[in-house]
C-alpha cells in the first residue's frame, strides 16, 4: 500500500530494510530528517546510530564499520560531501562497500540550503585523490529514493564498491505517495575479507598503502577492471516519448520530472519531444545515448541541469558531433524555467543548431 | 641434559623483520603490545588500526586483523569497526602528529563519548615518517625540519600538547596513563599499563588510553643511548609520567 512520504525518510527507512544496522552522520540540511530518522529508528530495530563530530568522523567510523564487514551508510549534503572526500577515495581504494547519499544543496562554499546539482562532477568523476569512481544513482522521485537505496546496498555489496544516492534537496524535501517493498532479502555476499578477528582464519588486512614498485598499480588495474565490469553489467535510465522524438531532454533528479512535464505538454501541441532521464550518472548510460543520436528522427538533445553544465559534458562524450547537444541550466538552487525549456527546444525543432 | 626455551617471539609478532630505525620506540612497543595481546588470548578476538605514520605497516608486523587509516582518522575508524563488532578487541595505535595534529578532534570525540576503545599514543615529538618536521609534542627548543631555530612559543609556534592530560580530563575515560620505554623496568611498566588498558575494554568497562614517549634517535640527530637518555631528562619534564585517571584501580 502506498503511503505518504518525504524523500529523505523514504532513504531512512530503505536503508534500515536492506538490513542497514550502521548509521553514522553529521546534521545538514536538506539532509537532516535522515539523521534524525535513524537516531530513533536505529534503537528500535537494534541497530547504530552515532552523531559524529564532523562529516571527516563519519565516513571514517563508515570506513571502519564497512571494514568489519556490515551494511553501513552515511548521508550529508553538498558543503558535507566536500569533507567527506578523502574517505570517500580511502574506502575506494579498500575495496569497502558502503552506501551514501548526497541531497545536494546550492554552492560553491556554504551557499544555501535550496536543491540543485553543483556537485556532479564530484560524484561522478571522482571528488577525491586518485583514480577511483563511485557507483551513482540519481534518484527523481520518492519512490526511488526507497528501490535506489535497497539497490544501493546490493550493488556495493557485489561489486565492493562505495555506492553514492546522488539527488537534489527537492527530491529530498517532497513527500508524495510511495510503497516500501514487503519481502526483501539481500543475496549472500561473500565476506570472508572483512576485519572480524583472526579466528580460525589466517588474518586479514584493509589497506591502501602499497610501498613496493607495482602494489599501487595493481590495486589501480583491480579497480579498472571492476569500474569495466559495471559498466558492461549496469547502467540505469528512463527514456520517456523517446521512440519518435525530434528533440530530447535530458536530465536527472527534479529537472527531469521538470522535463518530462514540459515533453507531456509539447506533445498534446504536436510536438514530437522525448526526456532521457538519467537514473545512475556512473554508469553512464552512453551507449544508449549513441544509438539514439545515431537515430534519423533526432535532431539534438536538449541537456537541462541545476549546474552551471556538468552532466551536459558526459552526454556530449557520448553523442560526440553527431547531433547538436544544448545547454541550459540555472544554478545556486534555482529551479530551470520551463518556459525556457519550452523556447530552447521548439527553436531546437525549427532547426535552429544551437540555442541558449 | 634437556634444554628448555626460556625466551620466544611471542605468537602475534610475524617472522617479518621491522623497518623500524636502530633506536626507535615503534619495535619495542610493537612486542610489548604482541606479549599482551598473547597474554590475554585474545589473539583471534583483537583487531588493530594502523596509523599513518612510521607504523603504517604495524601489520606486516602483528599476526592479527588490521585495518589503515587515513591519516589522523584511527579514532573515527576504530568507533566504527567497535560499533559493528562489539565483542572484538579494537585497538588504535598512533603517532603525536596522526594523533594529536591532524587527527586530535577524532580523538577527543571518540574518548569523550567513550567509545570502548583503547589507543596507544607513541610520542617521539617529532613526525618520523616525513623526515622530522615539528610535531604537536615537540618541545620548546627542539629543533626540527620546521623549527630549524628551535620551537619558540613566542614565534606563535606553541607549546607541546599534553594530550593524556586533556584526555584524562574528560568525564567518559576510564583509564589514562603515561609511560617510556627506555629501560627494562619503563618496559614492564608500559606493558603493564597496555595490558591494563585492553583488560578494561574487555570487561567493558570503557576508553582507555596509554602514552608512551618513545625514542626518534634518527630524527633527533643522537644515538640510541642518548636518545633514551634525553627522554628520560628532558621530554619526562614537560611529560611527567604516571596515571592520570583511573577509574578502576582495582583491576590489574
Ligand atoms: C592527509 C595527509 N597529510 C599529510 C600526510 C603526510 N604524513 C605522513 S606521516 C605524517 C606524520 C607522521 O608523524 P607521527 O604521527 O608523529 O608518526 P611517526 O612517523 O613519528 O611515528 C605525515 C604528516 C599524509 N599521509 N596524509
Amino acid at each position: 500500500m502506498k503511503e505518504l512520504i518525504k524523500g529523505n525518510e523514504a532513504l531512512a527507512e530503505a536503508a534500515i530494510i536492506a538490513g542497514c544496522r550502521h548509521y553514522f552522520g553529521y546534521p545538514i540540511t536538506p539532509q537532516n530528517e535522515i539523521t534524525a530518522y535513524m537516531a530513533k529508528r536505529m534503537p528500535e530495530v537494534g541497530g547504530v546510530f552515532v552523531q559524529a563530530e564532523s562529516e571527516v568522523a563519519s565516513i571514517n567510523m563508515v570506513f571502519g564499520a564497512a571494514a568489519a564487514g556490515v551494511r553501513v551508510m552515511t548521508t550529508t549534503s553538498s558543503p558535507g560531501f566536500s569533507l567527506m572526500q578523502e574517505g570517500v577515495s580511502y574506502l575506494a581504494a579498500a575495496h569497502l562497500p558502503c552506501v551514501l547519499a548526497n541531497i545536494m544543496r546550492g554552492g560553491p562554499g556554504l551557499g544555501n540550503i535550496a536543491g540543485s546539482q553543483g556537485d556532479y562532477f564530484q560524484a561522478v568523476k571522482g571528488g577525491g585523490h586518485g583514480d577511483y569512481r563511485l557507483i551513482v544513482l540519481t534518484p527523481a522521485y520518492v519512490q526511488e529514493m526507497i528501490d535506489f537505496t535497497i539497490l544501493a546496498f546490493d550493488l556495493a555489496d557485489k561489486y565492493l564498491i562505495p555506492v553514492l544516492i546522488l539527488t537534489d534537496g527537492i527530491v529530498g524535501q517532497m513527500v508524495e505517495p510511495a510503497e516500501f517493498p514487503k519481502d526483501y532479502k539481500p543475496n549472500f555476499y561473500d565476506k570472508s575479507w572483512a576485519l572480524t578477528g583472526a579466528k580460525g582464519r589466517p588474518k586479514n588486512v584493509v589497506r591502501t598503502l602499497w610501498l613496493d614498485d607495482y602494489g599501487v598499480e595493481n590495486n589501480n588495474i583491480k579497480l579498472q577492471q571492476k569500474y569495466a565490469r559495471i559498466k558492461a553489467e549496469f547502467v540505469m535510465y528512463e527514456e520517456f516519448m523517446t521512440e519518435d522524438a525530434e528533440v530530447i531532454l535530458v536530465a536527472y533528479g527534479t529537472p527531469a520530472r521538470i522535463c518530462k512535464a514540459i515533453t507531456k505538454k509539447l506533445r498534446n501541441e504536436g510536438y514530437k519531444v522525448g526526456t532521457f532521464r538519467l537514473q545512475s550518472a556512473f554508469p553512464f548510460p552512453e551507449y544508449r545515448l549513441m544509438e539514439l543520436a545515431l537515430e534519423k528522427h533526432v535532431k539534438g538533445f536538449l541537456v537541462v541541469e541545476m549546474s552551471a553544465g556538468q552532466m551536459v559534458e558526459d552526454v556530449r562524450l557520448s553523442v560526440r558531433d553527431y547531433k547538436p547537444v544544448n545547454f541550459y541550466g540555472r544554478m545556486g538552487g534555482v529551479l530551470p524555467e520551463e518556459r525556457k525549456i519550452i523556447e530552447y527546444t521548439l527553436d531546437m525543432l525549427k532547426g535552429k543548431v544551437e540555442v541558449n | 641434559m634437556e634444554l628448555k626455551l626460556i625466551f620466544d617471539k611471542p605468537k602475534t609478532m610475524t617472522d617479518t623483520k621491522t623497518h623500524y630505525c636502530p633506536g626507535c620506540g615503534h619495535g619495542v612497543l610493537h612486542r610489548i603490545v604482541a606479549e599482551v595481546i598473547d597474554e590475554l588470548g585474545i589473539k583471534d578476538r583483537v583487531i588493530g588500526i594502523a596509523p599513518v605514520g612510521c607504523a603504517v605497516t604495524a601489520y606486516d608486523y602483528w599476526d592479527i586483523d588490521m585495518c589503515e587509516a587515513a591519516h589522523g582518522r584511527v579514532a573515527a575508524v576504530a568507533t566504527g569497526l567497535k560499533r559493528a563488532r562489539p565483542d572484538a578487541i579494537v585497538f588504535g595505535y598512533q603517532g603525536d602528529g596522526d594523533l594529536a595534529a591532524i587527527g586530535l578532534a577524532e580523538t577527543i570525540h571518540a574518548a569523550n563519548r567513550g567509545e570502548l576503545i583503547t589507543i596507544i599514543f607513541v610520542n617521539n615529538a617529532t613526525y618520523g615518517m616525513t623526515g622530522g618536521q615539528m610535531a604537536p609534542t615537540t618541545l620548546v627548543g627542539q629543533v626540527t625540519k620546521t623549527s630549524p631555530k628551535g620551537r619558540n612559543p613566542n614565534n606563535f609556534e606553541g607549546y607541546p600538547l599534553r594530550v593524556a592530560e586533556m584526555i584524562a580530563m574528560l568525564e567518559a575515560p576510564v583509564y589514562v596513563e603515561r609511560c617510556m620505554v627506555t629501560s627494562t623496568e619503563s618496559v614492564f611498566n608500559t606493558k603493564r599499563a597496555i595490558k591494563k588498558a585492553f583488560t578494561l575494554q574487555m570487561q567493558g568497562k570503557g576508553y582507555s588510553f596509554v602514552e608512551v614517549l618513545s625514542g626518534c634517535p634518527n630524527e633527533w640527530h643522537i644515538n640510541p643511548v642518548e636518545a633514551n637518555r634525553w627522554i628520560e631528562e628532558e621530554m619526562t619534564k614537560f611529560f611527567p609520567l604516571g596515571v592520570f585517571k583511573d577509574k578502576y584501580p582495582e583491576i590489574k
